[in-house]
């Protein structure tokens, strides 16, 4: 049974804080280990989980995400083991979510692809490079089958961009909150708050209460707090990918750091 | 009607699609840059309506760039392949390619914009001495991104790029060529934006970029008709052009689509052989998919993850290829076939012995494809784009015909 994403952010909601989302990519460090490390941010206290399809061309990852996924690539990772990872982790119950660029949906086949990941217990797809006027099959084939479709917004969308983008989304609607690639940031964005502001303005006409997440940057429970204040949901991928591969073939270790980084994250998203 | 709308958007509807609504071409793109390729958009088209940009673009063509360039007459190597040739040679432009005529035109569209800085990707380098070529004409900041195995292969023309004033960055990600000197660029561009353009080095890539480059080397073709039209009284029986991502070529078909009686045919690298996998021949052996940007034919397996492609020439090495041929292909308007990297070598050796032309070895492509079309329309009238001329490429030359040993010649002479 797949859960949407937006009932976990409804949930936080309804304990009055934000929803904390954790990305990685599948088959990092290798597929088990990947599953291993995922279900350690489940039990740490993630809320929606993200899983990265590993893909040949990331244009929008930085150096921390491209070189987990090269390493899985490199390994040999398959689609079929994206899957595989996904099923895994839903069955704990937590909404999980695959996030993926788009040439892999296409290539498995747009219908194909929906229905495996329903079958698997997916909540839908993260699309960094699919906008929704590129998207009718998506989101035909993702609307049969109530899975959640995230699009993202950005601080150069216009007000009529985040109107298609918000009307669009199920699930929630993924803010990124500087203009860059993804990568763990020193400093939170200045313009972050102004984004969801805009955003959620916005999608009251076109999608209400459509929640606002926000990636990009985020590292530590300080930073977590500060965006928790004004979104719905904080996501954080590459300072979990670092905590892996700052744990070179020691699992174990990797997954002490992720559990704890995981802590410091969920208590931000409650301060 | 807006004058926006009645402009020509070389054969692609509103979204960028060539060839029908979600077919080819489009715009695959992170929302951060939509707003950067709608304004880029908006920007050209703008510029393409007004004559004083349109003026400026050909001074800089006429006056820095030596276009509009010769159609020649090649008649040993005619002789030599029973059938007339006809060159276009774009191989005598500034910088030595076709790249210029686009280069000239982004970098003026950008100055127009008011941004003070561009971006390229390179493989080969052409591109990206082009871009920095310009950027110093115009004075723009200029930063080049180049995988770092073909900054390896191409030190020449990085330090070409270095004194024209250009950084040249080297992509250490990925397969580290001109695909992931792509996606750099790419991430540059996401976080610079306001200020930075970025030059697109051929009519690939998501919508405008398609478009916009063929509007800035369709001069190609449109003189290669007058020309033909003036030496022979009329038109060629067929045109040929070597297919990386496809702007030479778009360049030269453009100005014979309307021409039914007019052959087209685009030459892609077959590398090794396109069955020893070991090529770039992406619309004779790949397969529909998304790459940077574009819904066109891409290499790849049956994951969808991007097959690295193999050419003797760095400038076809590109596992995509423009989306205006993959509609080209998939209408049957023109032909899409291999030339191993055996048969552009040899087509190099011999245009440069029976006519005293060094082509790029891109170029030596589409001339080694025309022999063969020649078996097919003896006595005919055939006109290649000679996209480039080859002091680039002597490294491998050398290296290929072992070349350099003054007594290895003498030997091989008597
Ligand atoms: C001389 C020459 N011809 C052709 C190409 C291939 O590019 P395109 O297919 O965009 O013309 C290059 C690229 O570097 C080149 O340098």
């Amino acid at each position: 049974m797949t859960t949407s994403a937006g009932v976990a952010f409804e949930k936080a909601r309804t304990d009055g804080r934000a929803a904390l989302v954790g990305y990685l990519p599948a088959g990092f460090p290798t597929v088990d280990g990947g599953i291993a490390a995922l279900l350690t941010l489940v039990e740490a206290g993630c809320d929606v989980i993200e899983i990265g399809l590993p893909y040949s061309d990331p244009v929008m990852d930085g150096p921390t995400i491209q070189a987990a996924a090269q390493q899985a690539l490199e390994a040999g990772v398959r689609t079929t083991d994206v899957l595989r990872t996904v099923e895994a982790v839903a069955a704990t119950g937590i909404p999980t979510l695959v996030m993926t660029y788009w040439n892999p949906v296409e290539r498995y086949g747009v219908e194909r692809f929906a229905q495996s990941l329903a079958d698997a217990g997916g909540a839908g797809l993260i699309t960094p490079d699919l906008t929704p006027d590129f998207a009718p099959e998506w989101i035909a084939a993702a609307d049969g089958r109530d899975l959640d479709k995230v699009f993202l917004v950005a601080p150069s969308s216009t007000d009529e961009r985040i109107a298609l983008t918000t009307a669009a989304s199920r699930g929630f609607v993924y803010a990124t909150a500087v203009m860059g690639v993804t990568g763990a940031r020193e400093s939170t964005s200045e313009l972050g708050g102004p984004l969801v502001a805009r955003t959620k303005r916005i999608a009251e006409q076109t999608a209400p209460g459509l929640p606002v997440g926000v990636g990009l940057g985020v590292s530590n429970g300080a930073q977590a707090a500060e965006v928790a204040s004004y979104a719905d949901g904080v996501i954080v991928g590459s300072a979990f990918v670092r905590a892996l591969l700052d744990h070179p073939g020691d699992l174990d270790a990797g997954r002490r750091a992720l559990a704890a980084l995981t802590e410091d994250l969920a208590q931000g998203v409650r301060s | 009607m807006t004058d926006l709308d009645k402009l020509d958007h070389h054969g692609a509807d509103a979204h960028g699609w060539y060839g029908g609504s979600g077919s080819f071409g489009g715009r695959f793109m992170p929302e951060a840059l939509i707003a950067a390729l709608d304004e880029l958009e908006v920007a050209w088209q703008k510029a393409m309506l007004d004559p004083t940009f349109l003026q400026e673009f050909e001074s800089m063509l006429q006056n820095y760039a030596g276009v509009p360039s010769m159609l020649y007459d090649a008649h040993r190597l005619s002789e030599h392949a029973g059938a007339r040739i006809l060159l276009k040679r774009e191989d005598l432009n500034h910088t030595g390619a076709h790249k210029i005529r686009n280069v000239l035109g982004q970098a003026l569209l950008t100055k127009r914009m008011g941004k003070t800085r561009v971006i390229a990707e390179t493989g080969a380098g052409q591109h990206g001495v082009a871009s920095a070529t310009a950027a110093a004409y115009l004075g723009l900041d200029c930063t080049v991104y180049m995988g770092e195995v073909d900054t390896e292969r191409q030190a020449l023309n990085v330090a070409r790029m270095q004194l024209l004033g250009a950084e040249v960055v080297p992509v250490k990600s990925g397969s580290r060529t001109l695909k992931d000197a792509i996606n750099e660029a790419l991430r540059d561009w996401v976080a610079s934006v306001d200020h930075t353009a970025y030059l697109f080095g051929t009519a690939a890539g998501p919508h405008p970029f398609p478009s916009l480059v063929l509007s800035f080397v369709r001069g190609i073709g449109d003189e290669a008709r007058r020309q033909c039209l003036d030496l022979t009284g009329r038109l060629p029986d067929a045109i040929a052009a070597c297919v990386g991502g496809g702007s030479n070529a778009i360049g030269l078909f453009a100005g014979f689509l309307d021409d039914p009686d007019v052959a087209i045919y685009g030459f892609e690298a077959g590398g090794e052989g396109v069955d020893s996998g070991r090529h770039a021949a992406t619309i004779f052996a790949g397969s529909i998919g998304v790459l940077h940007g574009a819904r066109t034919y891409v290499l790849q397996d049956d994951d969808g993850q991007t097959v690295e492609s193999h050419s003797i020439s760095a400038g076809l090495d590109y596992p995509g290829v423009g989306p205006q041929h993959a509609a080209l292909s998939a209408s049957g308007r023109a032909s899409y076939l291999p030339v191993t990297d055996e048969q552009a070598m040899d087509a190099m050796a011999l245009l440069a012995r029976t006519e005293g032309i060094i082509p790029a070895i891109e170029s030596a492509h589409a001339v080694a494809g025309t022999l063969q079309v020649a078996k097919e329309r003896p006595g005919e009238t055939l006109l290649v784009n000679l996209s480039g001329r080859g002091d680039k490429d002597m490294g491998t030359a050398l290296e290929y015909f072992g070349l350099g040993n003054a007594e290895a010649t003498a030997e091989e002479g008597r």
